[in-house]
């Protein structure tokens, strides 16, 4: 019997209850009017049950009304349950009226329906949906009781029974939520069976003004604290985090803001994004295959192979040491340099390292070029000179009566040509990988010589200028050059051995002066032991050329110069460090004679293991440069530096002094005169004079005497 | 960062170049778990690395529940066995301020440090040389304790304050927006609040007061690079140059976008070596410190 009643109900229910829906949606947080009716004694009369329900109809109209007006949109809603409510009250008691009040309904409910979710919620959230069906699936057991009492069957008993079960089960099977309203339903109705009918209207109208409190919209925010807290609850039910309580006020907060947030940015285009995809577009290039077809497929093998490092082998020894970039950054590095080598005629390429910036940072490359292609810039330097050369000869020609200044620019020092000392190598920096490789360009000795007296942080942007003291000739990209090819000169080392001198080549231009500067792979290096390595510090040796105090690696005679032009008066001034050469450590020193830094050691050693001291590694630290390391596994090596681009000292900068001042012209005979000629040496001067000449006119006695008198008269 | 996800926090935190040997990585995922049973605390941060001439201190910090109460501090050479360090006393700061240069490496190695006290005798006065033996144990604290109230960090938001007093980790931290990860006004020092009490009542009155109780970074000096430089650089008559520095959005944080937009690193200035990171949109923050463990009083001049 239930079997066979409960589909009947169910499809009563989606005739009736479809249509009441809306209606028993309003009544969903309060009381029901119906459930109760399955408590009540069976005598209870129809009509005062319909009498009840009409009541409760008019009752909750007014409710819907104040729902409804939340939205604003009422106005035909509001009206529709005045006809509705006479009506059904001044029907008589009979079968009917509920048919009638169902038929009523529709038109309502209808209307009803398709407000309530814009009235209720202003953003139709998964929430209010949610607890729409939970409403309605709700009501329709509910219903049940009402469809039964009102299809008037003969065993009211039974069937009530049933749908209480029935209703009962399906609740069992809806989450917490339902169950804890309906058992408030039923806590409420308790007084109700026990006695009068007065007290559940009382009780339903306190129910209804806290409700109505509750809705009421705020006129700052146009929220209610009703939707906010059921919005909360569901966010709670579907987030479930834990200790719920301890945040519910973030909860709260979160809710609202996306409330807001949701709203406003609806016609804002989210473009915050751009650059993430800007860059990615770039890198992605880095990662598509470049395919040079129809070269001569050897020789383009041979020159990659040449060219490029295996950065990631040496990335995997660095972090074996503990230094190094991540392992996706490190590759697209790799990338990064097999584009550059790709697109320029490079013998030889080596990643440097990366120099830390205020707003971005670079990414250094190290390079040689194939024999003869980097020629552009000798041609702009040329240029200069000349013009240099111009201005001085114009000066000359000028004869002068007024003296003109003496002082002129100590002897600028010419910068070394590419591929020797100093400009050994090109260097190519770039700000992120996949971002395009600018060449620095070669660095002169006056930046070097400047560079030594300031200590600047990097912008990271090239055309930055540098603001300082001993003013800096040339923008960041000059100094950024000058780091580098400081860092270079002190820090670049290799296992002793694996370079060894040159025989030939280097030695022709630079036999003045004696020393050898070039240098080549020693094809029968064996390899140091890792721990001879660690140990003693004289296994290393620098292979990159001592930087003089002049600016140099290699001598530049300014003094010779001198000579030729202006000899007389430059021997005196010159200072004595120009007149001797000034000679550095030679190349391929052992880092053991390295300078100290106030009992400081200017290198740290280290095994990069100690739990596995036979595959280890020799890690070599500078104290010097921190950020400086070099790994040797005994047959390879490597340099790399990471860092602000500074040197260390344990004391703090001090800026250089300021120039001496020139001292005035030392007070002489040719500075002072003489008193003004009194009367007596002027008379005693004639006198002299006077005795000159008769001296002369004895001598001679001619008629010019007289004239000449007549002169001194 | 935190000891738990470090793996993650080590990779973002790469890109200053900073890591961790593969078995030192390994160790400490092992061995800071077992700190956090031994020492019963809440959370174990991995601090950092203060590099010795001779070996590395690698420092962790063990957060109770309330996040902003004292932390304890351990320090290790091997990262495997850990040692507690005392709290940094007042007396402990005034001696070992006095100590340049670099760690040794040797947590016993002792610093002489010569000082001349006047001593009084009858009517003379003396002046002595007195040398004050400072155990490097004691300088680790100094450094540290310098380093936490100077720029440790974390996003705003990060952490809340409970109506009950202690703060927490707020579970609903989403991270930054893109937009607010560029500002300095978004991070917080990770310390007990110096000069939120000097605000006015106009300051404060936008902040939300569980969210907003920490000093944000915004007012560090030097701000701009004007307002520390101007005295100090009088004597360059560079001052005209330096003005326009607080174009550059510089003072003592170099904040970037890296990868693309898709973590933002804040690098202290004042002490070079502590890179905070933050991957905006997540909850994946933290600051790691290696360094020389000395403080860059060079930062007027180099900005």
């Amino acid at each position: 019997m239930e079997e066979s009643t409960s589909p009947k109900q169910e499809k009563e229910n989606q005739e009736l209850g479809e249509a009441r829906r809306s209606w028993d949606v309003k009544t969903a947080a309060s009381p029901q009017y119906s459930e109760p009716a399955s408590f009540e004694p069976l005598e209870a009369k129809q009509g005062l049950e319909t009498g009840r329900q009409s009541r409760s109809s008019r009752y909750w109209s007014p409710q819907s009304g104040a729902r409804t007006s939340l939205g604003g949109s009422a106005g035909p809603e509001t009206s529709s349950p005045a006809p509705l409510s006479p009506r059904e009250s001044s029907s008589t008691p009979s079968p009917l009226a509920p048919a009638i009040q169902d038929l009523g309904a529709p038109p309502q409910s209808d209307r009803t329906t398709s407000v309530i979710p814009e009235a209720g919620t202003p953003d139709p959230d998964p929430l209010e949906q949610s607890s729409d069906k939970r409403e309605s699936t709700h009501h329709t057991n509910q219903s049940d009781g009402n469809t039964f009492q009102q299809s008037q069957q003969p065993h009211l008993c039974g069937p009530r029974a049933v749908s209480y079960k029935n209703a009962n089960q399906k609740e069992l099977r809806f989450d917490v939520f339902q169950e804890e309203d309906s058992n408030s339903d039923y806590d409420l109705h308790q007084p109700a069976t026990g006695g009068s009918e007065v007290a559940p209207s009382m009780l339903e109208t306190t129910v209804q003004n806290a409700k109505a409190y509750l809705l009421k919209t705020s006129s700052k925010s146009g929220l209610n604290l009703y939707d906010h807290l059921s919005n909360m609850l569901t966010k709670i039910l579907d987030e479930r985090p834990e200790n719920a309580v301890d945040i519910i006020e973030n909860i709260s907060q979160d809710v609202k803001m996306a409330h807001f947030s949701k709203k406003f940015d609806a016609l804002q285009n989210e473009n915050e994004m751009l650059p993430t995809y800007e860059i990615a577009e770039k890198q992605k290039a880095l990662f598509l295959q470049v395919h040079l077809e129809g070269v001569d497929q050897e020789l383009e093998d041979e020159i990659v192979e040449n060219a490029l490092p295996n950065v990631m082998e040496s990335a995997f020894y660095f972090e074996q040491a503990g230094v190094g970039l991540g392992t996706d950054e490190t590759y697209r590095i790799f990338l990064a340099l097999k584009q550059l080598t790709d697109t320029h005629p490079i013998q030889r390429c080596r990643f440097w390292g990366k120099i830390l910036g205020l707003e971005m940072n670079y990414i250094v490359a190290e390079v040689e070029f194939r024999e003869g292609e980097d020629e552009e810039e000798v041609e702009e330097e040329d240029v200069d000179e000349e013009r240099d050369n111009r201005e001085s000869e114009a000066d000359e020609d000028e004869e002068d009566e007024l003296p003109k200044s003496l002082y002129k620019a100590p002897q600028a020092i010419p910068k070394e040509e590419s591929r020797t000392g100093a400009n050994k190598y090109v260097y190519f920096v770039c700000n992120e990988p996949g971002r395009p490789w600018v060449k620095l360009p070669p660095v002169t000795p006056a930046q070097i010589v400047i560079a030594r007296k300031i200590k600047k942080f990097f912008t990271g942007r090239l055309d930055a200028p540098i603001i300082s003291y001993p003013p800096f000739p040339g923008n960041e990209s000059n100094y950024l050059r000058a780091q580098i090819a400081r860092i270079s000169a002190g820090t670049h080392v290799s296992p002793l051995g694996f370079y060894q001198f040159g025989e030939e080549e280097g030695e022709e231009e630079e036999e003045v002066e004696g020393s050898q500067n070039s240098f080549e792979e020693n094809p029968d290096f064996e390899g140091i032991q890792v721990i001879d390595l660690v140990e003693t510090l004289s296994n290393w040796v620098h292979h990159v050329q001592h930087i003089l105090s002049q600016g140099r690696c290699n001598w530049f005679n300014s003094v010779q110069k001198n000579e030729e032009e202006e000899e007389e008066e430059d021997e005196e001034k010159e200072e004595p460090d120009y007149i001797e050469q000034e000679v550095g450590p030679p190349l391929l020193t052992p880092i053991s004679e390295d300078l100290e830094i106030q009992n400081i050691p200017p290198w740290t050693t280290r095994l990069s293991s100690n739990l596995i001291p036979q595959y280890a590694i020799a890690v070599l630290q500078s104290n010097l440069w921190p950020g400086a390391y070099a790994f040797s596994n005994g047959k390879k090596f490597e340099n790399f530096y990471i860092g602000w681009g500074h040197k260390y000292s344990p004391d703090n900068y001090t800026p250089p002094v300021p120039p001496p001042v020139y001292q005035e012209y030392p007070s002489g005979p040719e500075i002072t005169e003489m008193d003004d000629p009194g009367v007596e040496e002027e008379q005693a001067f004639r006198a002299a004079q006077e005795a000159v000449l008769l001296a002369a006119e004895e001598n001679e006695e001619t008629e010019e005497d007289e004239d000449e008198e007549d002169d001194y008269d | 960062m935190d000891a738990e996800s470090l793996l993650l926090s080590l990779e973002l935190a790469s890109g200053s170049g900073q890591g961790l040997s593969p078995d030192r990585r390994a160790s400490l995922l092992t061995s800071l778990l077992l700190v956090k049973r031994d020492y019963r605390y809440d959370r174990v941060l991995f601090w950092g690395r203060i590099l010795g001439l001779v070996a590395d201190y690698y420092i962790a910090q063990g957060l109770s529940e309330d996040q902003l109460a004292p932390r304890k501090t351990l320090y290790s050479l091997n990262c495997t066995e850990w040692s507690l360090l005392p709290p940094a006393t007042e007396e402990m700061v005034a001696q070992s301020s006095v100590v340049k240069g670099r760690f040794m490496g040797d947590p016993s190695y002792e610093y002489e440090h010569i000082e001349l006290q006047k001593v009084n005798e009858g009517e003379k006065v003396f002046e002595e040389e007195v040398v004050i033996q400072i155990k490097e144990e004691t300088r680790l604290v100094y450094v540290i304790d310098q380093i936490d109230k100077a720029v440790a960090i974390i996003p705003r938001g990060a952490l809340f304050k409970t109506p009950f007093g202690p703060t927490h980790v707020n579970r609903t931290f989403e991270g930054l927006s893109l937009s607010e990860a560029k500002k300095l006004s978004s991070y917080f020092h990770f310390r007990e609040p110096v000069e939120l009490k000097n605000k006015t009542l106009l300051e404060k009155a936008d902040l939300d007061p569980s969210l907003d109780f920490m000093d944000s970074l915004e007012h560090d000096v030097p701000k701009d690079g004007v307002s520390l430089l101007l005295p100090r650089l009088e004597c360059n008559g560079t001052i005209s140059a330096h003005r326009n520095l607080h174009l550059l959005g510089s003072g003592s944080w170099s904040i970037q976008m890296e990868r693309g937009n898709a973590l933002v690193v804040l690098r202290s200035l004042l002490w070079p070596g502590l890179t905070f990171y933050h991957a905006p949109r997540t909850r994946n923050y933290g600051y790691i410190y290696v360094g020389t463990g000395e403080k860059n009083m060079d930062l007027p001049f180099m900005l």
